[in-house]
């Protein structure tokens, strides 16, 4: 018999292969707003009031953020005591953008296309980002029995009907256009063979509108757009990080100070407009959470534009997505992409129960895993964490032999480098830190209430409210990334820039001192602190 | 204590936890990754890395984030690969076989001897996919790289001087653009959204109370 796993957890798939026939035949009933609600409260982290703390200064002052956030919000700047000449310019553009993910990179096209002088800086590679890692797919109502309007509904209560109205707006009107402009500039969405795209229901969505390139969504839309940013000559400087803004006399950004990751020297970029497209924060492991992201998402952006004095928006709001690696542990919080479940797998217990519906929204079955797992119905994985079974067997009896090769090879390939085949045992999971669901506030067309910086991607907030659901990021940084890159090269132009100054990073710092929040560390982060040293 | 193995990064010897990734045991060693360090679960490339088990002969390449060590690894991360990539404006190609004879003619020098595909970290046939590029073969080729995440570790082995990540890229961005069949449902929502077809029911949506929109949210209809 084919036992990839410990003699307790083959017990378990036991159960799990006896209970298969029956709960394939009935699809396992959704949860009502009410008892939702009471599965939030009771286990999901971010209703962990000691996770949080008291922002002590700045825009947001009195609310919440993660511990981890605020502490970043309540340190140093690196260049606090350094002697920065801003007279010295290094890069002089009309547009900036700091980050070369999705976001940065569709907004540098689209500025560039738009006439504008734009440069990338990246702390890393461009393309180093969470779309790179976005498996399952993207959003956009472009099929009969759907609508805009349909996709607004989906996206505004999915988030708890907290988002921007206007950002939402935004969102799902421009969603088929972003298709449209991916699909022109050579994106393989998965087609059939009239043309008609292959969609998927994701979590919460009530049409199937989850448009994919096999489970390799992010990487093969982010290794196009890249392509298009090389092939137009735009300039990307990588291994360069920002460390913080410049504004300039009469409060505007005026650029940003930068730093070689690899020399440790610093250059002054002047930019008369600036957009912050650094993403998002799960390389802080909020709660000591594993993550999903890539080795960069460490919040940069929310410490910059916060210093510069722009305000956050559901800072305390973060996503854990329900279906983490839990085990091998060389894969330990890799995603494992909702689409396993748009394509058929459900969510079961070490007692072989389909104990919810698997696509109710992230939050909600991000708490139901971590229910079962502290009422004793988890499967307990070797090292002593537990996590449920994802049942892939099942996809293969619903879409045919072949189907998760075919639709899914990145979680075949990730599994079977462990040796676990899953077409033919499940897979076991837990919730991984994955989002930032807020970020920095922006308005309808993309600008802070700082002169001249724009927000886009995962460092914006707003667009989601307090959930995100499956296929709205990458839609949102195609979206809010082309819309920034138009935004900023419209507005450059009419820009006058006075004298540069980095007062505002001198001020902050004294407002720290004062509340006596001041912390030992410098900010932002740039890269986890993963190197074990023995001194 | 945990079952330990002996292995080497750069030539220099570390003892490290077996059931590590080469790269969380760099970073047990050590080592403040900055090249060499991207997405940690096998999507971007960033982690080439090219290894041989002590005594044996076979030179081996891989990606850091998703290879468990073994005992006796000498291990060499790839910083960076010079792939040269030929620039060009997607919307004046045609799908044609001329393409790549002008943007990557040393495909056609390639000697077959399949490094490539013996270096491949995916997996890939990366010699018949570059095989179907040389017959202008875009679908195929598409296909075949489609799982590629541009390590470059086939480049690096490869005679010919090919780019292999590139070529592969540029045949999927003329398969997705040109050969696959137009969304015809796409175009006709676009174009019905710029008519203003939407315009005023999501401004009524939008101006809706909450209350209103928790009701209309939690009933409605969910396509089976």
């Amino acid at each position: 018999m084919y036992a990839p796993y410990p003699e307790n957890m083959m017990e378990s798939i036991k159960k799990v292969e006896a209970t298969r026939a029956e709960r394939m035949a009935t699809e396992p009933r959704r949860l009502t707003a009410d008892e939702k609600d009471a599965l939030l409260n009771e286990f999901h982290p971010d209703r962990k009031p000691d996770a949080f703390a008291e922002i002590k200064i700045g825009p947001n002052k009195g609310q919440k953020a993660p511990l981890e956030l605020a502490k970043m919000l309540h340190s140093t700047s690196r260049i606090l005591n350094e002697k920065i000449d801003l007279s010295k310019i290094d890069y002089d553009v009309d547009v900036l953008v700091i980050g070369g993910g999705g976001a940065g990179s569709s907004c540098a096209i689209e500025a560039h296309n738009a006439g504008a002088n734009v440069m990338i800086v990246t702390k890393l590679r461009i393309g180093d980002a969470n779309t790179m890692m976005a498996e399952g797919g993207i959003q956009a109502a472009d099929k009969e029995n759907d609508s805009p309007v349909q996709h607004y509904l989906d996206c505004f209560g999915g988030g708890h009907f907290d988002a921007k109205p206007e950002l939402v707006k935004r969102l799902v009107m421009e969603a088929p256009d972003a298709i449209k402009w991916l699909n022109e500039l050579g994106v393989e969405f998965d087609k059939s063979e009239d043309g008609r795209m292959v969609t998927t229901h994701g979590g919460g969505t009530s049409r199937k509108r989850m448009h994919a390139a096999k489970d390799y969504s992010g990487a093969e839309i982010m290794r196009t757009i890249r392509d298009e940013v090389l092939n137009l000559g735009i300039p990307v400087v990588e291994f360069t990080s920002v460390v913080e803004l410049i504004k300039d006399d009469k409060g505007q950004v005026a650029g940003a100070v930068l730093l070689n990751m690899e020399t440790g020297d610093f250059a002054v970029a002047r930019a008369k407009t600036v957009v912050i497209a650094t993403g998002g924060a799960g390389r802080m492991h909020y709660q000591g959470f594993p993550t999903s992201n890539h080795y960069g998402a460490t919040a940069d952006g929310l410490v910059l534009g916060y210093r510069a004095g722009a305000s956050l928006r559901n800072q305390d709001s973060i996503q854990y997505h329900p279906t983490g690696a839990i085990y091998p542990s060389q894969i330990l919080g890799a995603l494992v992409t909702e689409k396993v479940r748009s394509v058929g797998a459900q969510l079961v217990n070490v007692n072989g129960e389909a104990y919810i519906h698997p696509l109710e929204t992230r939050d909600v079955n991000a708490s139901g895993v971590i229910r079962e797992c502290k009422e004793g119905r988890g499967v307990e994985v070797p090292g002593g964490a537990q996590g449920v079974w994802l049942d892939t067997p099942m996809i293969e009896i619903l879409g045919g032999e072949g189907t998760i090769e075919k639709r899914i090879p990145a979680m075949f390939r990730m599994y079977m480098n462990y040796g676990i085949d899953m077409r033919k045992v499940p897979i076991v999971i837990y919730p991984t830190l994955h989002y930032q669901n807020g970020g920095l506030e922006i308005d309808g067309d993309g600008f802070t209430s700082i002169p001249n910086l724009l927000v886009a991607g995962e460092a914006a907030g707003g667009i989601h409210g307090t959930n995100r659901l499956m296929g709205n990021s990458l839609l949102d940084v195609i979206v809010f990334g082309r819309n920034a890159g138009k935004q900023a090269a419209k507005k450059y132009k009419s820009v006058t820039l006075g004298n540069m100054n980095l007062d505002h990073v001198q001020s902050y710092d004294a407002e720290l001192v004062k509340a006596g929040c001041k912390t030992d560390e410098v900010s932002p982060l740039l890269l986890p602190k993963y190197a074990r040293h023995e001194r | 204590m945990e079952n330990m193995v002996n292995v080497y990064f750069f030539g220099k010897k570390y003892t490290v936890p077996a059931e590590m990734t080469i790269m969380t045991a760099m970073e047990y060693a050590g080592y403040e990754l900055k090249r060499g360090c991207g997405c940690r679960h096998g999507f971007c490339g960033a982690c080439a890395t090219i290894y041989r088990i002590k005594g044996k002969n076979e030179l081996k390449t891989c990606l850091a984030c998703s290879t468990q060590v073994q005992e006796g690894m000498y291990i060499a991360s790839i910083p960076f690969f010079p792939t040269d990539k030929r620039t060009y404006e997607i919307k004046d190609l045609k799908p044609n076989q001329q393409v790549m004879m002008e943007l990557y003619p040393e495909i056609y020098s390639c000697i077959g001897c399949n490094a490539c595909t013996k270096a491949c970290t995916q997996s890939l046939n990366v010699m018949q996919y570059i095989a179907y590029a040389q017959r202008g073969d875009f679908e195929k080729c598409a296909e075949e790289s489609f799982d590629c995440v541009s390590c470059g570790c086939c480049s690096v082995r490869c005679p010919a001087g090919i780019s292999h990540p590139m070529v592969g890229l540029l045949a999927r961005r003329l398969n997705g653009k040109y050969v696959a069949p137009e969304a015809e449902h796409l175009t006709k929502r676009v174009a019905e959204i710029n008519n203003g077809e939407f315009d005023s029911m999501i401004e009524q949506i939008m101006q809706k109370p909450i209350t209103e929109m928790k009701e209309l949210y939690n009933n409605r209809e969910i396509e089976k």
